[in-house]
């Protein structure tokens, strides 16, 4: 049903008594024309563009648990497109147009909030390197600002500018980027496919990839086998695990990742700062709690918890730019698995398998890039050439040398 | 007159220490032992805070850390904090607190329009409004939205008390101190086991502080004073009050808070005001206790409105008696005691509404008691003034009274259990959740494991305590408890009321109502997970204590499952909410990390230095001759003596590592791209070294000292990532090989003595014994030598600078004595000391890479570098450098480039175009890594890497600068600008 | 968590700094199809669910490289041991 003013107010006079299932349950079909494994984000955004732009209905999503129960709802929801290699410009700023229509697209509220995303440097040598980053997306007409010390005191005067360690000589500015409602994103993925056609198997595990003379065939799920010609691995953490079903090994290593939130508290952070000392980042969502992370866990690891000495990293990275928000207190922390390229950057790409497509190595960027992943990978599903924005995600690029290394750490996925 | 609520006798509190407080402005008075809550319950202040959502008037639900309504904002200035849940929050002389999330104030609050409107305001009704037109999102909707959300102001000070970190390690530390925990403790330390006993309350005791209970012939508070007189006894035991074991972390680890100072108005000088663990545990019993239950009625968040626990926890503990008549509604026989706890204390119980129409337990005499009864809706607003009732024949009553106490059986505190993924499992017989797998090493004791009789609680902590310490290998031996008094625990919870008209709620904090989660289920959000993330049940400061399971009930009972089919949602640390401050401990301002200071940084400071901060490092950036002197114009100063005369720089920070061995050579070899193995012995070579994807990562000069004897230097940057490096290759690639190496960063200091009277200067420093003419000490030489009459030295003849140039190292101590030696030798020359920025200058002068190339994304080729690369050898990351790509001709390459006008300032970080060429990404040549103004060449110069930049030498390209709005024509040109033929070096 | 150093004891893993997959063997750099070998040395992984062999750095201690064993599913770690042959040897 669509949803609009109108609909809430009639619904209130009603008790709220004829809403309908966002979604349906329905029983697996023995054979589809596609199979998305994972029923995250990117998986359910690809489901939703293969069934919009190519006209794909006899699809299913299968999910092991519920639906957006990965990275999606779990994530410090910050979307951006503030990115310095060629090979990942145009894929993250066609993701942040596709945000920027979202809502409207889904008939769903994600809460899209263009608040900014300001990258603070610490030293000359940093300014320089962000005034690249800057310069290399005006090169691809996406608005970046360059902000002196005085002008980041005007945006977020509470930040330590004074007795810091590491003083704020400035900072990078996206004032598109933002933040979005995570598990929003999710649900209106998943309404807007589910709506189409497209079957959600939740609580469906897919346990093999069947693979006859190079062919895929299908999936043998918990639930059964399932048919299909195309089968597309958009499995995040769990992506090796998936793959090694069908006999491949990929560039990709799983890394815990820890994220945090507060109590909520009135209005503090207008946008969403990061700490260039150190690797950490921070927002206050719409409820008031502020949400924040740092870097990795640092060893592998599909558990979805992570350790003390990664909370303490975090928090001193916090009260490093924030001192004042001392009194505040951690509500809860959680761990999420992803799934960290060799390089950093993204795959979305055919396997060497006939049937079998991949979209994987998100590292801890997954979910600003939820909605062009989704669209990339049905083209690609789709079409099997790869889209305009997306032919640097190649699988071979370790090979032939076109790596996207962003953060130039190299080979070393826990360094990204 | 104040404290109308306070009972005559009784009470664990101080009557002779009363305490001054106020509230929303209004003073009033406790005593000694009082918690917030109580005090305000004392003197009849009823409504203390209001709700997240709509705003309704909230009071104090609980007595414990589980409170969703009753938070306040306590202090203020710098010690301003945010949803202190007042329940818990100790009174000390003085505290002033207010409520909070209200406009204008608590009594009127303009935010309950909200409730007003809460037919709109249904769960998730968000996702599907808002949407037009799309601009008005962040400008209008969402602000207005930010504002109504949030709790507590934030704070706007930088908190003036200090943290602490601390480390504990025990055989079994036991988790809550209640019967179980005492119980368990006392078992685990009599055997000689290193026990850690902890809670989050300021005494020991649990629910025994609360109840009035029998333990063997003693008072149940007696026997907690024993129990505890004899653990403070034991050496091995270590009791912890006031520290909440937040979060159990793999391999035993546990997160600990222990509110060292927050029952004091401040803490006295040299102390924490909060202390951080981890405490290091062998075993662990986990003996949290349980958390009651309430019922999910109209208007069952009234103030008055409390957990029959609560309430006993009021009277017996505080002699509070937070309402006067009040109706108890229950579904369980505890309530009973709850009933006699009220008329010993005075107050009056209007009614047993039991929702059990098969209750066996009869009620004090006199009081009017319902079976099969429930309380449909609470009347009043800012306080209870009466409930309708439900009889079991249908008939509705209206019973006056002015609070409700709710018993509803109890929730196991498990949480800890889960953090390493255990899930709880629902046992139909005790009603709860209980725990699942606890983590390795944990077990559960008491009511934390749903064994809610005192009796059996007694006798679980003791198994478990001396189980724990006898699997490390103690001879514990469980102790057998004494009888308890007699108690009936028979409960059948009602998870709901049904024709309530009221909202019924479920969280109290979020404004979760049973209708809420029921649209949840009806719009298919049925996981448990998407229920919880739809409605924002459970994720208000209290994480759903009060809340989630009843949640889950009603889940369950929407979509006819049961509660094993629902399951729950993951409970994760913290345990309760942790301040910031105390998880970063004493890491914050300057010392948030530590600060690496060179041995004469004070003789830098003495010169007046300017330093910034390279990595942990503080070096001097440069060294202005008076105040007004800039960095452009003093680092002019530096180079143009350096260049004409002499200068030094403390080059201290570069990595040094120190090899030794027969295959020190061959290792070089197959670490650097060149070749090191025919060094000759007295001489430096420069080395370039690349990670095995072929990128370089480091670069640096190796002198051979001896035959088996080599120095490494590494840049500062990278000296650690290098140190790990070659530990890795050489113990685990190539463990054969003969060396041994070790860092002597901190062990040496070094300088730079570089311009054309460098040899001058040094020469009356080095002892005589010393040839240093350019025959006997030429360029890329190196020796251990002496200076100033036998102080040991190592003498390398290399030049960052490209002047004639040494470095010099020193023994540590030796560092300051040394640049003043040096200063005092260099005067009648003209000496000056330089810094970062002269040393850049000089370095992009003569075209040598730096950090901004050595940025992990270039290769030699890249660099220009590709005859550092020996071509008959392999070496790390060669294969890996020689990928397609790297070749690729279009791949930009390291070039100089000079502006047209020597005056325009070119800018790192500027991007290249051809003349006319439109800004894209196809069109984009590279960028500039590195620039600064050459006083030399009188013109501002920089490096950069431009897609076939070695072929177009002389052509003008434009660099620029969108994000600083500039543009300048360039011309590449030749990356060395001074001295090409490095006649300077040599001399 | 924590790692058992074979030289130090068990150690907070916080002093440990964290490679990945132990037991890849650099590739002979003059095989015929080196190139190819030395792209799966550095790129592919087993990136194992279960117990997993890895390299470790007890980079605040001792310094030394260790293979721990490890569950990457649930952390457990069930053993280590020098990653230099050498090392074990001199340390028996």
């Amino acid at each position: 049903m669509h949803y609009s003013v109108f609909s809430i107010i009639s619904q209130a006079f009603k008790g709220q008594k004829d809403w309908k299932p966002v979604w349906r349950y329905p029983e697996p079909k023995a054979e589809y024309d596609m199979l998305i494994i994972g029923g995250g984000g990117h998986g359910l955004a690809t489901a939703y563009y293969l069934a919009k732009n190519h006209g794909y209905t006899n699809i299913a999503v299968i999910e092991k648990n519920y639906l957006g129960s990965g990275s999606v709802g779990r994530n410090t929801t910050i979307v951006r497109s503030n990115y310095q290699e060629p090979g990942n410009i145009p894929f993250y700023e066609h993701s942040l147009k596709l945000w920027e229509g979202l809502e409207q697209d889904l008939n769903y509220n994600a809460m899209m909030s263009q608040r900014g995303v300001l990258n603070l440097y610490h030293s000359d040598g940093q300014r320089d390197d962000y005034a690249r980053r800057g310069n290399a997306m005006m090169m691809h007409g996406v608005r970046a600002d360059l902000l002196n010390r005085e002008q980041v005191r005007e945006v977020v005067p509470f930040l330590d500018f004074d007795n810091a360690r590491f003083p704020i000589h400035g900072g990078l500015m996206q004032w598109r980027g933002g933040t979005a409602r995570h598990d929003a994103v999710a649900w209106g993925f998943a309404r807007g496919a589910d709506s189409r056609g497209v079957d959600i198997l939740q609580n469906t595990e897919a346990k093999q990839i069947r693979v006859e003379n190079g062919k895929v065939v299908g999936v043998e799920t918990s639930r059964g086998f399932i048919k299909a010609k195309k089968v597309g691995i958009v499995a995040a953490g769990n992506t090796t695990r998936i793959a090694e079903t069908a006999g491949l090994r990929l560039p990709i290593e799983s890394y815990v990742l820890q994220a945090f939130v507060s109590e909520a508290i009135k209005p503090l952070i207008p946008c969403v700062v990061t700490f260039g000392a150190g690797h950490f980042y921070i927002s206050q969502s719409d409820k008031g709690g502020l949400v924040f992370g740092a870097s990795l866990d640092y060893y592998t690891s599909y558990a979805a918890r992570g350790n003390l000495p990664g909370v303490e990293d975090t928090i001193e990275e916090a009260m490093a730019i924030m001192p004042s928000i001392s009194r505040v207190k951690l509500l809860r922390h959680w761990g999420g698995i992803m799934d960290m390229s060799m390089d950093g950057s993204p795959i979305i790409d055919k396997t060497g398998i006939e049937g079998l497509y991949i979209d994987c190595g998100w590292c801890y960027g997954g979910f600003k890039a939820t909605p062009a992943s989704g669209y990339c990978m049905a083209h690609l599903m789709a079409t099997d050439e790869s889209h305009p924005v997306a032919t640097a995600l190649k699988l071979n690029r370790f090979e032939t040398g076109h790596v996207i290394d962003e953060a130039g750490t190299g080979a070393q996925p826990n360094l990204h | 007159m104040s404290q109308l609520h306070r009972i005559a006798s009784g009470g664990l509190i101080n009557r002779t220490k009363p305490l001054s407080f106020k509230f929303d402005g209004k003073s009033y008075q406790g005593f000694e032992g009082d918690t917030l809550a109580s005090a305000l319950l004392a003197n009849n202040v009823q409504l203390v805070a209001r709700s997240f959502k709509y705003h309704r008037p909230r009071g104090i639900l609980t007595a414990g850390s589980e409170e969703p309504n009753a938070l306040v904002e306590l202090r203020s200035g710098a010690r301003h904090e945010p949803n202190v849940r007042s329940t818990v929050a100790e009174l000390y002389d003085g505290l002033v607190a207010q409520s909070q999330n209200r406009w204008p104030s608590l009594g009127f609050d303009l935010g309950a329009v909200n409730s007003l409107l809460s037919p709109f305001f249904a769960a998730g009704f968000y996702y599907k409004t808002f949407m037009w037109p799309a601009a008005f999102w962040e400008k209008v909707y969402e602000p207005l939205i930010r504002r109504a959300a949030g709790l507590g102001k934030p704070p706007l000070h930088d908190d003036v008390d200090g943290y602490e970190k601390a480390f504990a390690h025990c055989d079994v530390l036991v988790i809550g101190a209640g019967p179980a925990g005492l119980s368990a403790a006392l078992a685990a330390a009599r055997s000689g086991a290193r026990v850690i006993l902890a809670d989050e309350g300021p005494l020991l005791g649990g629910r025994l502080l609360s109840d009035k209970r029998v333990i063997g012939n003693q008072s149940g508070l007696d026997w907690v004073r024993a129990t505890e007189a004899e653990l403070a006894s034991l050496p091995n035991v270590r009791l912890m009050p006031r520290t909440t074991i937040f979060g159990a972390y793999d391999h035993g680890v546990y997160g600990a808070l222990e509110r060292v100072n927050d029952h004091v108005a401040t803490p006295p000088a040299y102390e924490p005001r909060q202390r951080a663990y981890r405490i290091y545990a062998k075993r662990a019993v986990l003996a949290a206790g349980a958390i009651e239950r309430p019922h999910v009625f109209g208007n069952n968040d009234r103030p008055g409105v409390m957990l029959g626990s609560a309430m006993r926890t009021y009277i017996n503990r505080y002699a509070v008696l937070p309402t006067k008549r009040v109706a108890i509604f229950t579904s369980s026989d505890e309530a009973y005691a709850t009933a006699q706890d009220l008329i010993a204390a005075g107050g009056s119980v209007q009614a047993i509404i039991d929702t059990r129409a098969d209750a066996t337990i009869s009620a004090p005499k006199d009081i009017p008691h319902f079976k099969g009864a429930q309380i449909l809706n609470a009347h009043g607003n800012k306080q209870v003034q009466g409930v309708e009732i439900k009889l079991a024949d249908g008939t509705i009553r209206i019973l006056d009274c002015d609070g409700v106490a709710m018993s509803n059986g109890w929730n196991p505190a498990v949480h800890l259990t889960c953090h390493q993924g255990g899930r709880p499992v629902w046992d139909e017989k005790v009603n709860a959740f209980l725990p699942g797998t606890p983590p390795p090493g944990m077990s559960v004791a008491g009511a934390a494991q749903g064994h809610f009789g005192l009796k059996e609680t007694l006798v679980d902590g003791s198994q478990l305590g001396a189980a724990a310490a006898d699997e490390l290998g103690f001879k514990a031996q469980a102790i057998a408890p004494p009888d308890t008094d007699p108690e009936s625990l028979a409960h059948k919870p009602l998870w709901r009321v049904k024709s309530s008209s009221g909202k019924c709620f479920v969280d109290f904090q979020h404004d979760v109502t049973d209708t809420d989660i029921e649209l949840a289920n009806r719009e298919g959000f049925r996981s448990v997970e998407h229920m919880k993330r739809y409605t924002t049940l459970g994720m208000a400061t209290d994480q759903g204590k009060t809340a989630n399971i009843s949640g889950l009930a009603i889940l369950g009972e929407a979509s006819g499952r049961t509660m094993a089919e629902v399951g729950t949602t993951i409970f994760r640390p913290p345990y309760t909410p942790v301040s910031l401050g105390a998880l970063a401990g004493h890491h914050v301002h300057k010392n948030f990390r530590p600060t690496r200071l060179t041995p004469s940084h004070q003789w830098a400071e003495e010169q007046g230095a300017v330093f910034m901060e390279t990595g942990l490092w503080m070096r001097a950036q440069f060294f202005p001759k008076k105040k007004s002197e800039g960095w452009l114009e003093a680092m002019s100063r530096e180079v143009e003596i350096t260049r004409s005369k002499v200068g030094v720089c403390d080059v201290s920070t570069l990595g040094k590592i120190d090899f030794q061995g027969k295959d020190v050579g061959t290792f070089l070899d197959r670490v650097y791209t060149g070749t090191f193995s025919t060094l000759a012995v007295g001489k430096v070579r420069y080395g370039l070294m690349m990670r095995e994807d072929g990128f370089v990562q480091d670069d640096g000069t190796t002198a051979r000292l001896s035959e088996h004897h080599w120095l490494m230097t590494t840049t500062t940057a990278g000296a650690g990532k290098v140190m790990a490096h070659l530990e890795f290759c050489h113990q685990v690639l190539w463990p054969e090989l003969d060396i041994a190496f070790t860092s002597v960063t901190e062990q040496w200091a070094q300088y730079s003595i570089a311009g054309p009277h460098a040899r001058d200067v040094l020469k009356k420093l080095v002892d005589v014994q010393h040839d240093m003419s350019n025959d006997a000490f030429p360029y890329m030489a190196c020796g251990a030598i002496t200076i100033c009459n036998g102080i040991p030295a190592r003498l390398f003849r290399i030049s960052f600078s490209g002047e004639l140039a040494y470095e010099i190292g020193v023994p540590n101590r030796y560092g300051d004595a040394l640049v003043r030696a040096i200063m005092k030798a260099g005067e009648e020359f003209g000496i000056t000391p330089y810094g970062l920025e002269a040393l850049s200058t000089m370095r992009i002068e003569k075209g040598h890479v730096a950090g901004g190339e050595l940025n992990g994304q270039t290769t030699p080729r890249d660099l220009g570098l590709i005859k550092m690369v020996s071509q008959k050898k392999d070496c790390i990351g060669k294969h890996m450098s020689e990928r397609p790509a790297m070749l690729e001709p279009d791949r930009p390459i390291f070039v100089g480039l000079k502006p047209k006008n020597p005056n325009a300032k070119i800018t790192g970080g500027a991007h290249f175009l051809d003349k006319g060429a439109k800004p894209s990404l196809e069109n984009d040549l590279g960028h500039m890594m590195s620039v600064a103004y050459s006083p030399m060449l009188k013109s501002w110069i920089g490096l950069g890497l431009v897609k076939r930049g070695r072929e177009r030498i002389g052509d003008t390209i434009r660099a620029v600068d969108f994000v600083r709005g500039t543009e300048f024509d360039v011309e590449i040109c030749d990356p060395v600008f001074f001295d090409p033929e490095g006649a300077r070096l040599r001399a | 968590m924590r790692i058992p150093c074979p030289f130090c004891g068990p150690r907070d893993s916080q002093e440990f700094s964290f490679l990945g997959q132990a037991g890849l063997k650099r590739p002979d750099p003059a095989a015929p199809d080196a190139q190819k070998q030395f792209h799966d040395y550095v790129h592919i992984r087993d990136n194992k669910a279960g117990m997993t062999k890895e390299l470790w750095l007890h980079a605040n201690g001792c310094r030394s490289w260790i293979v721990v064993e490890r569950n990457t599913l649930t952390h457990e770690v069930t053993g280590s041991e020098f990653a230099s042959p050498m090392t074990k040897e001199a340390a028996q």
